[in-house]
């Protein structure tokens, strides 16, 4: 019985469309030189996105609504978030306003 | 400017009919001003200050894994100044970040320097994460409304503190705001043209490199409030190097950082802090010392790197 079900659960995880390289629930966006990568990015309800700051100066991932938003990232630090509800969702740097981005939810 | 070679260095000083003392410590050249015959006796208002910029304290990097350290062997060079500054003048980004503690540990390393104040003006990395309320809680007091903008006269000359990283409106680049220019225009109002005039405030006042946001948006107004004084000096950081531009009676001077320097605009992909080894970083990072002699002569800027 078990045995039938996992199979039965595989089968539908290798149907299901979009898997992401990092995880189904998860996704990054890597900034280096003074660049969200990628610009927009595009992800479905429910998941978490990773920035890493790549360069050595401080950035921020700041939301224009103020819906989230990081402290002043350092080299090599990350900041998570996970989007539950769909939505467009532009945000920029604190320190560094034309540095924007998105993540697009749906 | 150019890197600061002795050669280089001496043309650039030649045309204030000056002369030069280079004395060497520890195999690092540092230079002083030494005053024309005429004014050799009594000074009479002369006096000098020094301008210090973007320490970064909380910083570690490939060009700087100590920014404190490199800031205590700056400030070390400036406590051998004879006679002693008259004060200093901290362009903006003492923290990097925030960092927490970072406010703390500078105004400690400060507090060594034999001088006999020490006046803010904040940069981005300063204000960024809270509108400025823990900068201006530690140095508001005493500015206009507390905003952290300011004057002070100093043997006749008159001093302009402005702060122009709390207005950023999604452009990028430093911006001064509506209240603080009436304010500046209302401040210079009384002043006789012949006034020497030194402004001080973090992002440039003039248009370095507007791509990376090296430019302030909202400086005209305030530039032209000052075109009518013979004597003008603006001394900036941000950018990590050093910049100078003189346009009629301004001149325009821009400090290294104690920290870590930066790209030349359009010299890299991005400005930040450039990824080189500490010992080359070491010649791109120092102070400014600004000496005025009365008498209508140009004050006269001298760039030290702590090499």
């Amino acid at each position: 019985m078990r045995k039938e079900a996992v199979v039965l659960i595989g089968l539908a995880l290798a149907a299901s469309p979009a898997a992401h390289a990092i995880g189904p629930g998860s996704a990054a966006v890597g900034i280096k030189e003074f660049t969200f990568a990628p610009a927009a990015l595009q992800v479905r309800p429910g998941t978490t996105v990773t920035w890493t700051n790549h360069d050595e100066e401080t950035h921020t991932i700041t939301s224009t609504t103020g819906a989230f938003g990081s402290s002043g990232l350092g080299n090599d630090e990350t900041f998570a978030q996970t989007f539950s509800r769909a939505g467009t969702y532009e945000y920029f740097c604190a320190l560094h306003p034309r540095m924007r981005a998105t993540v697009i939810v749906q | 400017m150019d890197r600061l070679d002795r050669r280089g260095f001496l043309e650039c000083m030649a045309w204030t009919g000056s002369a030069l003392v280079w004395t060497s410590a520890g195999g690092v050249l540092s230079s002083r001003m030494i005053r024309p015959a005429q004014a050799a006796d009594a000074p009479s208002g002369g006096f000098s200050f020094v301008q210090i910029s973007d320490t970064h304290i909380g910083f570690k990097g490939q060009a700087n894994g100590d920014a404190a350290a490199t800031l205590q062997q700056l400030l070390d060079r400036v406590n051998t100044l004879r006679p002693a500054p008259a004060f200093v003048i901290h362009t903006g980004d003492q923290t990097h970040g925030q960092k927490p503690g970072a406010f703390d540990a500078l105004a400690e390393q400060l507090k060594g320097v034999k001088t006999e104040r020490v006046f803010y003006v904040p940069g981005e990395h300063d204000v960024f994460l809270d509108g400025g309320k823990e900068y201006l809680s530690r140095y508001g007091k005493g500015t206009v409304g507390e905003h952290g903008w300011q004057s002070f006269d100093f043997k006749g000359t008159h001093f302009v503190g402005l702060v122009n990283v709390l207005k950023y409106k999604g452009e990028g680049m430093g911006a001064l705001g509506q209240d603080q220019i009436e304010w500046l225009e209302k401040d210079l109002a009384p002043l006789t043209s012949s006034t020497p005039v030194v402004v001080f405030a973090h992002v440039p006042l003039w248009a370095v490199y507007p791509q990376w946001g090296w430019v302030t948006e909202d400086a005209e107004r305030a530039l032209t409030s000052l075109k009518r004084f013979g004597s003008v000096t603006v001394l900036n950081g941000h950018i990590h190097q050093v910049m100078t531009k003189v346009e009629g009676n301004v001149r325009f001077h821009t400090a290294m950082s104690t920290a870590f320097p930066q790209p030349a605009p359009g010299a890299a992909p991005a400005p930040g802090p450039m990824k080189i080894p500490e010992a080359d970083a070491r010649r791109m990072i120092g102070v400014a010392e600004v000496t005025l002699v009365q008498g209508g002569q140009p004050l006269a800027i001298v760039d030290s790197i702590l090499g």
